[in-house]
């Protein structure tokens, strides 16, 4: 073939030969769906695109592939590794990217002169889709690649890539599908996924290469009982950076990120250039960052999830894990990043930032050894994203029911929606869907003809098109220093934002700034370098931890498998177990001790954050109606920690096995988890606009909380679509009664309850965790009238 | 006990209410302010979401309990009862047949707002001030020099109890002026250390967080 020739002597003149799967994949290029299975830095990328290189080798008129990554740093990195083998094999191809960073202008020219790939992001796409003109765009569109589907999978930006791919089938019938995942333990579910159904999705396997070799970094100091950034270890770690080429370092979170680079430089007296990069930073930083890497400038990178997956970053040597990876597949897969030569083993060194984590990385490195991946991958659709991508059909022109619902049943996780789902989904698009038929004048959607439905008004498509997405964001402010031009920084939580005052000090992007004022939408700030700063509070990635790796260190603990640890941990957990006891398998441990004022009970199950989180609201609503006064919980995947205002006493009745679900009915309805998942769906469904600059309301007609309106719908319409996949989510992400009820039903009454008069080695981390759920109940009206009396009496004003 | 919180205001009796709304005891008055009926219809009209089209009847609904409890001979809605103009003329037959009930045998006054020119349409006498013994109802604070109750800014307190926050509309009270919460079901609020707000009230200004239980508090400032 002679298009093969000009990339065969790019291989050649390097002296490389292809992989076995990248001909693989070049021979079987024709199938309608084909999933890759590669361990990163086993050249997959460059698989996905041969078949492209070899196609667009003659030349080809308009977009031939579209690349699809879920962020946009690896279109980015991409982009610079395809330029190579263009440029050399002098191919008639131009690639371009389209992103959310993309100017006005460039998406304009795409538009009108596309290039022959193009590299973009779920979100982008699901945009290009919304506009009229996409069947012209997509109409010869002949391969689409999706990079990473393991990490898409797992989420509703996933959900929403398939369905955007469904349009494009219907666009461009010949369409062929790619999908590139890193290892995972069952490919299957991942084809399923990607596949155009009822079609089948071969599996291609590559050679998995040599195992990793992870370790766990040794400290001459030991970790605090419950710290988080795992500062105490930032010497030793300096001392790896200086014998490494280029390490990147990884926290769970930004705020982590931010306070060990700024702890990391303080200690830098050798002053190794060392950079940070995380997804809250600006554009301009971010590039910055990404430059001076492939530069070879760095020698280290602080990081968060914004550089994660499978960036190919040239000369990375070793990758470091601050605090213990919460899921052993993303700790494999950050791994691939080190040491990308395919044949050589990655190297990777764990940092556990207290005690707890260290029996954490120890689970964890046993479990890679045992080759026990996980992660659990959900089948049904959610119908939220299915509203809104009725919407952003209906943006791009009239539609037939009909036909879209034949198209969204070849979409894996929707391949089983009835046709009675599907019309629920349409009508609350186009009238709300709500009992009270209200909206006759003003429905979103019109039938024109029976069966063929359009948007009512066409200028509502810029409304819609702003809430694509389903990425939910806390609100965010920019950040940038004082001044007329004053440089951006980043971005920070309006939540956070609201609780400075002038002076007050900061992290971001590793410098110190002083909070000076807040102009329209934006914190201006000033440098402050000589100030301790309060800590950034960004969201950022929500980790947990999988059900399998609690159970793996619920056994290591009650078995006192403790060779392995570090000696300082030994003790600690020898502490916990004179002071208190350690979890047994089979049992349940419930702790209780006063802390703070507070009375705090925890309950060790072992069994997951959802089933968690479900235990502490059954544990809370008996303490509710015992005048207990529970004032909130935190749940991971360990244990659940409660406090409240009274000591509980005896546990057990609260622990009960049965009639769970019908317990809870009346107090999830009211509770915060429930409301969290509300705001989430009604966001992604469209019930509630974003907010966006230029768009928000300031001052006196600020929007009202997504709260009232779910109270609303429950006081008025209590089947409302929306209330029930309020439900199916919380079902999904917060809640579960079934492990719940497994829990309670294997551990019976053998429970060892420990009272104690303060907390013990093993509750210590709980303290940390994210997430608390407040309760709303009699105990906030106790605490705010004492709170109410104190701030009256401190301001000299009496009650009349 | 019901959970009412009573204080001076120029030298009258008042009591603030739990949902916002303000009752005079000595002139069986109710007053309440900023009841944005029909905030769901003008969002959609304006192609924005389909909200809930409850917020209607769940604000007369409040306003009924309102009424019944205190008994109330004369009402007065301090601007803003409608979320505009056009908001007020799509009134359904039905939520307009309720607020005449609720009308019946009691006098009523509708102060105009800036969304709307008092309840076209709909019986009650339609003024801009009203003034009774020392209070003037007006729906915007002035500079005047006189004992002024008003609704217009949605005012909202935030008071952080060791570890959480409680964000609440609010009262807002010094010695001229008593600003009302936003008292309709759709209606957001502005923090009391907002500008507008901050500048408004005078020195030792308390805030009275509606919902239960009903506290007083400095004004955040």
């Amino acid at each position: 073939m002679s298009a093969r020739t000009p990339i065969t002597n790019f291989f050649q003149t390097r002296g490389w030969s292809l992989h076995p799967h990248q001909s693989d994949m070049l021979e079987r290029k024709d199938l309608p769906a084909l999933l890759l299975i590669a361990p990163t830095g086993g050249g997959k990328t460059l698989a996905g695109f041969l078949p492209t290189l070899v196609e667009c080798a003659d030349g080809h008129d308009g977009l031939h592939t579209l690349y699809i990554s879920p962020l946009k740093a690896l279109a980015n990195d991409i982009r610079r590794n395809l330029q190579t083998p263009i440029e050399e094999s002098d191919l008639p191809i131009r690639v371009e990217d389209r992103t959310g960073d993309t100017s006005y202008a460039k998406r304009q020219r795409q538009r009108a002169d596309p290039p022959q790939i193009l590299l973009t992001t779920p979100e982008s796409l699901a945009l290009m889709i919304s506009y009229p003109d996409a069947a012209r765009t997509f109409a010869g569109l002949q391969r689409v690649i999706v990079d990473e589907i393991h990490a898409l999978a797992d989420s509703k930006r996933g959900d929403q890539l398939m369905l955007c791919l469904s349009r494009l089938q219907t666009l461009a019938p010949g369409l062929r599908r790619v999908g590139l995942s890193a290892t995972v333990d069952d490919p299957s579910v991942i084809a399923h996924y990607l596949a155009r159904h009822p079609d089948p999705c071969p599996i291609l396997h590559a050679d998995p290469g040599p195992p990793p070799d992870i370790s766990v970094l040794e400290t001459e100091e030991a970790p605090p009982w419950a710290g988080a950034g795992g500062r105490y270890a930032i010497p030793a770690v300096l001392e790896q950076v200086r014998k490494h080429n280029t390490t990147l370092i990884f926290h769970n979170t930004r705020a982590q990120a931010e306070i060990f680079f700024h702890n990391l430089w303080l200690a830098n007296e050798d002053a190794l250039p060392i950079g940070i990069h995380h997804g809250a930073l600006a554009k301009e930083a971010r590039l910055k960052v990404e430059q001076a890497m492939v530069a070879g400038q760095l020698k280290a990178i602080v990081a968060t999830g914004s550089l994660d997956l499978g960036i190919d970053w040239g000369d990375v040597d070793l990758v470091i894990q601050i605090g213990a990876p919460k899921k052993v597949k993303s700790l494999v897969q950050r791994i691939g990043r080190a040491n990308h030569r395919y044949n050589a083993p990655s190297k990777a060194l764990l940092v556990p930032a207290n005690r707890f984590e260290v029996v954490e990385c120890h689970a964890a490195l046993e479990a890679v050894r045992a080759g026990e991946l996980d992660g659990d991958l959900r089948l049904d659709g959610p119908r939220d994203v299915l509203c809104q991508h009725i919407a952003c059909v209906a943006c791009a022109g009239d539609f037939e029911a009909d036909g879209l619902y034949a198209e969204i049943k070849s979409v894996g996780p929707y391949s089983t929606l009835s046709r009675a789902a599907f019309d629920d989904c349409l009508d609350f698009v186009a009238t709300g869907g709500y009992a009270l038929r209200a909206y006759d004048r003003y429905q979103r959607l019109k039938e024109r003809t029976p069966g063929i439905w359009g948007l009512r008004d066409p200028r509502a498509a810029r409304q819609i098109r702003m809430n694509l997405g389903t990425i939910i964001d806390t609100d965010k402010l920019k950040v940038r220093f004082k001044g007329r031009g004053g440089a951006p920084l980043g971005e920070i939580e309006e939540g956070f934002a609201s609780t400075l005052s002038a002076g007050d000090t900061f992290l971001m992007g590793g410098q110190i700034v002083r909070y000076e004022s807040m102009r329209e939408l934006t914190v201006e700030v000033s440098p402050r370098p000589d100030k301790e700063p309060r800590i950034a509070t960004y969201v950022g990635y929500k980790w947990t931890t999988s059900v399998h790796l609690a159970q793996r260190i619920q056994h290591m603990l009650h078995e006192m498998r403790f060779d392995a640890l570090p000696g300082h941990t030994r003790e600690w957990l020898e502490l916990q177990a004179k002071v208190s006891t350690l979890p047994e398998p089979g049992r349940l441990l419930v702790e209780q001790f006063p802390r703070d004022g507070r009375h705090h009970v925890v309950v060790y199950g072992f069994a997951g954050i959802n089933a968690h989180q479900t235990l502490a609201l059954l544990i809370t609503k008996g303490m509710e109606e015992n005048g207990l006064d529970p004032l909130g919980f935190v749940s991971n995947d360990y244990a659940t920690l409660i406090w409240g205002l009274q000591p509980v006493g005896d546990i057990r009745p609260y622990l009960q096995a049965t009639g769970v679900r019908a317990a809870l009915d009346r107090w999830l309805q009211g509770n915060a988890v429930m409301k969290r998942a509300f705001r989430n769906a009604a966001v992604i469904a469209g019930l509630i606009e974003r907010n966006y600059p230029g768009k928000r309301s300031t001052g006196r007609q600020a929007a009202f909380s997504s709260d009232i309106l779910y109270d609303t719908l429950h006081r008025y319409d209590p089947d409302h679509l929306m209330l029930r996949i309020t439900e199916e989510e919380a079902m999904r992400g917060h809640i579960d009664f079934g492990r719940l009820e497994l829990l309670m039903q294997t551990v019976g009454d053998r429970i060892d309850q420990v009272k104690l008069s303060r907390v013990t080695p093993l509750a210590a981390p709980m303290f940390l965790e994210r997430g608390i759920v407040p309760i709303k109940g009699r105990a906030e009206g106790k605490l705010l009238q004492a709170e109410a009396e104190k701030l009256m009496a401190e301001a000299g004003l009496s009650l009349e | 006990m019901r959970n009412v919180h009573s204080f001076s205001f120029a030298g009258a009796r008042l009591t603030a209410r739990p949902s916002g709304a303000l009752h005079w005891g000595d002139r069986n008055l109710l007053v309440v302010s900023d009841l944005h009926l029909g905030k769901s219809e003008r969002i959609a009209r304006r192609n924005g979401p389909l909200l809930p089209p409850y917020e209607v009847q769940d604000t007369l609904r409040q306003l009924q309990k309102d009424i019944l409890e205190t008994g109330a001979a004369h009402v007065v809605c301090l601007g803003d009862s409608f979320d505009d103009l056009a908001a007020a003329q799509a009134l359904g037959e039905d939520h307009r047949a309720w607020i005449l009930r609720l009308m019946t045998g009691r006098r009523w006054t509708w102060i105009t707002g800036n969304h709307d020119p008092g309840a076209p349409g709909l019986p009650g006498d339609t003024v801009d001030v009203l003034t009774l013994d020392a209070l003037t109802f007006c729906h915007i604070a002035t500079d005047l020099d006189r004992a002024e109750v008003s609704g217009h800014y949605h005012p909202k307190a935030a008071i952080q109890l060791r570890g959480r926050a409680i964000s609440r509309p609010c009262f807002l009270r010094d010695s001229r002026r008593l600003i009302l919460p936003a008292y309709g079901t759709y209606t957001g609020g502005l923090r009391t250390q907002d500008r507008a707000l901050a500048d408004l009230m005078g020195a030792g200004a308390r805030a009275i967080l509606a919902g239960q239980p009903m506290v007083e508090i400095p004004m955040p400032r």
